[in-house]
């Protein structure tokens, strides 16, 4: 009784939220709550095999497929709250209460009598009485849910399949970049790489060009649209007043290495200047 | 213990969830509350099993947890596929019958 009314609190909690959460991972998450206090509810009533096979269907089979395809879907898809049908949620926020509220009232006044209890159905174990009951005599329900259960696999191969596309080849490729070149002008060579001439040397900076301005290419698109970007021109200020501040001793040093790559060459002598500043 | 209270977390999470499904817009949302509205009912089943000291109420349970995962399955299958030719999960989107 202590773990009802435990976890009834936290189930209707997690289901409120997902009515209320924005992101539907966030209300996937809520679910994986409530299933897994409905697994323990289910172990107060006697039931431990429904407890395994909500813990093992529901949160790690059925919710792993919810997640996954909000993957595939898209995360930051969050939905309009713009009511497309005039007086839409009013109207279904009354019907919830009025039939919340006869649900409710209805089970407070009905009179169960005494509680049986499981333990004699459950003497033999739960399962061994389970299979029992579920051979013999819902043998023929059983058998349908395998045709249910091919018939269902079955429709998610035919709706998820895709046709094959054109093969896409290296040479394909090639001939649509010098035709992009050619019409607009597009760079046909691989884009820059973040971080280079900048202070960082991440992928969330993005490279300077060779007047201190950063360049937008070189950041992934993901970054951007998660507004995670760090800013390069204030770094690019710093890096050439370090330069200017260590000025004509490391310069030749560096410059002699001829080995030693362009782009390296700023970075390399702005990181010493930067921990003598902080010190 | 009498099995009532029980009785009335599940009559809670149902309308939660029949709310659920009214409201929201997202089509995977929407299916996560038509779960809580089945597991709700599960609840309901299990709860009267012990009360009745039958199993058949377990069995009830057991089968309405693999039409839902079977359920669930085409579901999602379908909002892909609808996601894929409109590039929107909303259930507004899909209403092209309409016009």
């Amino acid at each position: 009784m202590i773990a009802f009314w435990i976890l009834a609190p936290i189930m209707v909690v997690s289901a409120l939220g997902v009515l209320f959460v924005r992101k539907a991972v966030h209300a996937a998450l809520l679910v994986a709550a409530l299933m897994i206090s409905l697994a323990v509810l289910y172990l107060t009533l006697e039931a431990p095999f429904l407890f395994v096979v909500q813990i093992i269907v529901y949160t790690g089979a059925i919710l792993m497929l919810f997640l996954f395809v909000l993957m595939l879907v898209g995360v930051d898809t969050t939905e309009s709250f713009v009511e497309t049908i005039r007086g839409q949620r009013a109207t279904s926020i009354v019907f919830g209460l009025v039939l919340g509220l006869t649900l409710v009232l209805v089970a407070g006044q009905i009179t169960l009598g005494t509680v049986v209890g499981l333990e004699e159905a459950n003497s033999g174990g739960n399962i061994e009485a389970l299979a029992n009951i579920l051979f013999s005599r819902w043998v023929f329900a059983f058998e349908a849910t395998a045709a249910l259960l091919i018939t269902a696999a079955l429709g998610a191969l035919v709706l998820a399949h895709q046709e094959k596309t054109v093969k896409v080849t290296q040479r394909s490729l090639s001939d649509q970049r010098m035709r992009d070149y050619a019409e607009s002008g597009k760079h046909p060579g691989p884009l820059p790489a973040p971080g280079v001439y900048a202070r960082h040397n991440a992928v969330d900076t993005p490279a300077l060009l060779p007047d201190g301005t950063p360049a937008p290419s070189s950041i992934s698109r993901v970054l951007v649209a998660r507004g995670t970007v760090r800013s390069a021109p204030a770094e690019a200020d710093r890096v050439e007043k370090f330069a200017r501040e260590l000025g004509e001793p490391q310069r030749p040093s560096t410059a002699e290495s001829s080995m030693e790559s362009n782009s390296d060459t700023p970075a390399a002598s702005a990181e010493p200047g930067t921990e003598g500043e902080q010190a | 213990m009498s099995i009532t209270p029980y009785i009335v977390l599940s009559a809670i999470l149902f309308t939660i969830g029949a709310v659920g499904v009214l409201t929201r817009r997202n089509a995977i949302v929407v299916f996560m509350c038509v779960e809580i509205m089945l597991n709700a009912c599960n609840l309901g089943f299990v709860a009267f099993a012990r009360q009745h000291g039958n199993l058949d109420g377990q069995i009830a349970a057991f089968f309405v947890m693999v039409v839902a995962a079977a359920e669930v399955v085409v579901g999602l299958a379908i909002i892909m596929t609808i996601f894929r030719s409109r590039r929107s999960a909303s259930v507004d989107d899909a209403s092209l019958l309409k016009y």
